[in-house]
């Protein structure tokens, strides 16, 4: 029996033709040009890329597919896509330029039967359900839309079972409360999810620092994780600085 | 001059992408009379071992291929599911695959705890001598997604070997005849190392 290393996926938010970095889905922070910054990655040898087109649901844009066919000409490591695709023909679009998965959630909200069209044509392997979670006010924990600004009603882990059951093939669960925060993910909400489902689950949302990302796996039993400030800033509040944590240093954190 | 397949079985723009990358000149092969004057050949795949080789059929390319592999011997290199049509047939499908190595295709085991498809980054392990392999250290990680995997009948032809849940030969090779599980077009500088071998054969 093997199993393999949990992987590290950086995941860039794309606005318009630029990456940019956000706190709790707000405060857009300029981070650089997209190509130039996947070049970087693709040379620090990541173990995959997720690229997230924040706003294209909320402004109802299609995928910006010519910026996506420039991506995957300097990216050699799987990639996958997220933002503004509502159907199957989107789907199969965004893989046949290159890209080895997609990322649906505000189409999947409003209409559950896009998961199981999208998995009977490419494959689960090939499709993400993002589920984009926020506390409210009174504790109310329920899956958002549209870039947070919806909610949709729905609580996580029975959200996260339907779109297993529809065909997903994996859940990219992003806490709103601690994205772009640094203060760690919300383990909780992470262990809850990966307790309900048997697909892997990719935590998102709050990384600040290697221990983080050994809990979310260690701890809260993701299968992955994502990073976003923390591989393109220099530290909360500083910089910008395209990193990636060492090779062995992830090793040893996640033996 | 590399030609990559296309006979509507996955998309080809990474390996061109790739090719490009590493400054190694390529081409999209379409049609019967460019697959004819193929002198390398990239054989990609990704879906149904038996939709493929309908493909195959259907396209009227088979007997050519055939004709490349064995009587021309150019070399040719099955990637993924491309690397499964080499062999004799799949468990996963009825139809005959193209055989022209000594193997067979079986499904990953299942109910043991390890999620299928195999997807994601794993080391692949040198074993026979080849030139595919040459300048690799003995692991190699590679990035990897297929539900069925190869064995060989004979270990000789075995160039790669992987393991998950059960040890499977992720390269394979007879003569000019190369295939391997992995995605070279996705496991960069990896990747790139393995095709420029396969482009300086």
């Amino acid at each position: 029996m093997n199993v393999l290393r949990p992987r590290v996926i950086p995941s860039l938010l794309l606005h318009g033709e630029s990456l940019v970095k956000t706190v709790r889905f707000g405060k857009f922070r300029y981070v650089g040009d997209p190509a130039n910054t996947c070049r970087i990655f693709n040379e620090l040898e990541v173990d995959e890329l997720m690229f997230l087109d924040i706003l294209a649901s909320k402004e109802k844009r299609v995928p910006n597919f010519s910026l996506l066919r420039e991506i995957s000409t300097e990216c050699f490591i799987p990639l996958s896509y997220g933002g503004g695709i509502t159907s199957v023909d989107m789907a199969e679009k965004v893989l046949k330029i290159g890209f080895e998965k997609v990322v649906v959630n505000s189409a999947a909200l409003r209409n559950i039967d896009i998961v199981s069209d999208i998995s009977d044509k490419i494959g689960s392997q090939s499709l993400i359900v993002a589920i984009d979670v926020q506390k409210g006010w009174l504790g109310k924990v329920r899956c958002r839309g549209l870039s947070g600004k919806w909610n949709s009603g729905m609580e996580p882990v029975e959200w996260a079972q339907l779109v297993q059951s529809k065909g997903a093939g994996e859940i990219l669960l992003t806490s709103i409360n601690r994205e772009g925060t640094w203060e760690g993910f919300d383990l909780e909400l992470v262990s809850k999810v990966v307790g309900a489902v048997s697909i892997p689950v990719i935590a998102h949302g709050g990384a600040g620092c290697i221990s983080d990302i050994s809990n979310a796996i260690k701890v809260a039993g993701a299968s992955a994780v994502a990073l976003g400030s923390m591989v393109v800033f220099q530290k909360k509040d500083m910089g910008v600085l395209v990193n990636f944590p060492e090779q062995q240093q992830l090793e040893k954190a996640l033996a | 001059m590399i030609s990559v397949l296309d006979y509507g079985m996955g998309n080809i723009g990474s390996i061109t992408n790739m090719f490009k990358w590493i400054g190694v000149d390529s081409k999209v092969c379409d049609n019967l009379s460019s697959l004819e004057s193929a002198q390398k050949l990239v054989l990609p795949g990704v879906g149904a071992f038996d939709h493929a080789m309908s493909r195959i059929i259907d396209l009227g390319i088979l007997e050519t291929l055939n004709h490349k592999a064995l009587v021309e011997e150019i070399p040719i290199l099955g990637i993924c599911l491309g690397m499964q049509l080499i062999t004799r047939g799949s468990e996963e499908g009825k139809m005959k695959g193209l055989g022209w190595i000594p193997a067979e295709v079986r499904s990953l085991p299942k109910s043991i705890g390890l999620k299928i498809p195999h997807m994601g980054w794993n080391v692949a392990s040198t074993c026979m001598k080849s030139d595919l392999s040459d300048g690799f250290s003995e692991k190699t990680r590679f990035y990897f997604v297929h539900s069925y995997a190869v064995f060989c009948d004979d270990p000789e032809t075995c160039i790669f070997k992987t393991s998950y849940g059960v040890d499977f030969d992720s390269g394979i090779q007879r003569g000019k005849i190369f295939g391997v599980q992995f995605h070279p077009e996705k496991s960069h500088r990896y990747g790139a190392k393995l095709l420029r071998n396969f482009a300086n054969l």
